[in-house]
């Protein structure tokens, strides 16, 4: 805990706030939400459908920006209230993986050409990517799927192969919504104790918007969100002396 | 990596079945333009491959492909006694309508200005040219007469002594070269009973004038076969064609024949503009209409492909968005597949239009140029037709990689 709170700060957001519509129709989908993960943290977010972790999220993740509020990354101010501060696309790609409850995976792609594609698209040649990409899927334990299609794979595979994806360009930030959803109770602590090592080895930090309490001692951090408003519940020590 | 390719290669199928689709619709739009060039092929062949430097037709008709010209056989004889006149023949041309093997056999008639022109002119595919000045023909391919059949055309039976080929008239129908004499024959030939009648017509007009009471031997004449009888005009041409001497100026021996009250005169290139702006206009303009109209509807079909193709790829293209794509990426997955189903779509309509059309019963001709422009044209339809699909790629929000 004592590392921890040395570590410089992967994300900040200060009192985001979300309003859909105007007068008799106006809805504060999140309000004065502020969280700060450390690099090498890892964090849960919970709450109750329609409480507005997804609005955070996506807020976070710079695709759906907020009415008000900053979205600090790695130091730089991106997001000022709907303002972006340079090319949000761009940002995006080279320092924010994204993973979802479904693995979204490109159905058209082979499984190693799914990772391969965030590399390639961030810059990096075919065979540097295909490299990084065989690696990648090899620490994930999905080498021998590389050439498969996605339709091809068993859900847990498939989800995989889209944390791969995720960690491809070394992001500094993983932002994950509900990524076990799709996975049994064994398959799905693997990946919350994938998530926390890769936070630690990568320095990266991670928000893990999740509705599974069996695995809440992975996380460094637990927030709860409620009617759009946002509460720091837990400092989890034992996890992090665990790392 | 070529994300076009990719998909392409995923949804191989329906991508293959698509492009024979829009390959065979440009295959028609290819087809009405072959259609045209073949008409005005067919058309102006045979003023082009006789070669002459003057047509003499009937005065005020535009003859003899464009409308019914007659001059007399005579016109011949006072051409030539133009100054600069090398050569004047006579040129009888028509259809005939006749039944072969239950079918019907639609022959256009042309006659050869025996012995002046034995149509040494016309390239042979198989047998010879005309060796007699009486009951030999050279027959188009298209007519599928073989060498050595015989054919009653009137009250006399022709054989077919030579084949050419892409002989044909304006309106689609083989040539059958005859001698002058017998291509006025075959036109002129009424039944013997029309004969009989005439005559015994001719015998009581006479009966009802008083001469033949003077001279009772004026009455002989009527049953003499018309041919004999100078009251009667002999069987008329369509046209006289001059060669004029090489060197002698064309415009000149014109001027001098066109002064007789009686004809009107025609260079070649007269003579050509005359048809194609006449018979060969009202087609031509329907054919490019339908054509515009084709193109159109190949282009709003492809664009409605594409943008259907897009939309099945909506999720993955907001997908690729979220995870940083730039827009030249998603334009580039689209526009590619624009191009690919274009160019592909014309290879199909190529292959599949040289192996068919030869087979229509019409000429249809694939010029380069024609083939050049339709591959112009494909092109930006290819890139117009994928702008509802790009629009709607670059409208779709990273959002909704999320749902």
């Amino acid at each position: 805990m004592t590392e921890s709170s040395t570590q410089p700060l992967a994300i900040e957001t200060k009192q985001l706030t979300k309003i859909y519509g105007s007068g008799n129709t106006e809805v504060v989908a999140m309000q004065d939400a502020s969280m700060q993960v450390k690099q090498g943290e890892v964090v849960a977010l919970l709450g109750p459908s329609g409480s507005g972790k997804s609005t955070f999220l996506t807020a976070v993740g710079l695709i759906n920006p907020p009415t008000t509020g900053q979205v600090i990354i790695s130091g730089q101010r991106v997001l000022e209230g709907p303002n972006a501060y340079g090319n949000l696309r761009t940002f995006r790609r080279q320092h924010i993986g994204f993973i979802f409850q479904k693995s979204n995976l490109i159905p058209f792609l082979t499984a190693l050409e799914n990772v391969q594609i965030a590399l390639q698209l961030n810059g990096e040649t075919p065979v540097a990517s295909r490299s990084r990409s065989l690696e990648l899927m090899d620490y994930l334990g999905i080498a021998d799927r590389v050439n498969n299609l996605p339709s091809a794979l068993s859900g847990g595979q498939q989800q995989r192969v889209a944390i791969a994806r995720a960690l491809a360009n070394r992001p500094s930030v993983i932002l994950a919504d509900e990524p076990t959803a799709a996975l049994d109770s064994h398959r799905g602590r693997q990946v919350m104790e994938l998530f926390s090592q890769v936070a630690h080895e990568q320095s990266a930090g991670v928000i893990v918007v999740t509705h599974d309490q069996r695995s809440l001692d992975v996380f460094d951090t637990i927030y709860e969100m409620e009617d759009g408003k946002m509460q720091r519940q837990k400092q989890n020590s034992s996890s992090k002396n665990a790392q | 990596m070529n994300l076009a390719t990719k998909d392409i290669r995923y949804n191989f199928g329906r991508f293959a079945l698509t492009t024979v689709g829009v390959g065979m619709l440009l295959m028609v739009v290819m087809g009405m333009g072959g259609i045209y060039r073949g008409l005005i092929e067919d058309a102006t062949l045979l003023i082009d491959r006789i070669g002459t430097d003057l047509w003499v037709v009937q005065r005020d008709t535009r003859g003899p492909f464009a409308e019914i010209s007659r001059v007399p056989s005579s016109l011949v004889h006072r051409t030539l006694s133009v100054p600069g006149v090398q050569l004047a023949r006579e040129f009888v041309y028509h259809t005939v309508q006749r039944e072969r093997n239950g079918k019907p056999l639609r022959i256009s008639v042309l006659g050869l200005s025996w012995p002046t022109d034995k149509g040494k002119w016309i390239p042979l595919t198989a047998g010879r040219h005309l060796a007699q000045s009486h009951y030999e023909m050279i027959a188009d391919e298209s007519l599928g007469m073989p060498l050595g059949e015989k054919i009653t055309l009137g009250k006399e039976t022709y054989t077919v002594v030579g084949i050419t080929s892409s002989m044909i008239s304006a309106s689609g129908d083989g040539i059958g070269f005859f001698s002058v004499a017998d291509a006025q024959a075959i036109q002129f030939d009424v039944p013997g009973e029309a004969v009989r009648l005439e005559r015994a017509a001719r015998e009581s007009r006479g009966n009802r004038i008083d001469l033949t009471s003077i001279q009772p031997s004026l009455l002989d004449n009527a049953v003499r076969p018309a041919a004999e009888l100078p009251q009667i005009p002999r069987p008329q041409a369509s046209a006289v064609m001059v060669t004029v001497v090489p060197g002698t100026s064309v415009q000149q021996v014109a001027d001098i024949i066109s002064a007789w009250g009686d004809v009107s005169v025609f260079s070649r290139s007269g003579q050509r503009d005359l048809l194609l702006m006449g018979n060969v206009e009202k087609v031509k303009r329907q054919i490019g209409l339908f054509r515009i109209l084709l193109t159109v509807i190949a282009g709003v079909i492809m664009a409605l492909i594409l943008y259907t193709s897009t939309l099945d790829k909506i999720h993955s293209i907001a997908l690729l968005k979220l995870i940083g794509a730039s827009n030249l990426t998603i334009l580039g997955l689209i526009l590619q597949q624009a191009l690919l189903l274009g160019s592909l779509g014309f290879g199909v309509a190529y292959l599949l239009g040289s192996q068919m059309f030869p087979n229509f019963p019409r000429r249809v001709i694939l010029t380069d140029y024609d083939l050049w422009q339709l591959a112009g044209i494909v092109f930006a339809i290819s890139i117009a037709s994928s702008l509802l699909g790009i629009w709607k790629a670059m409208k779709v929000s990273p959002n909704e990689a999320l749902s």
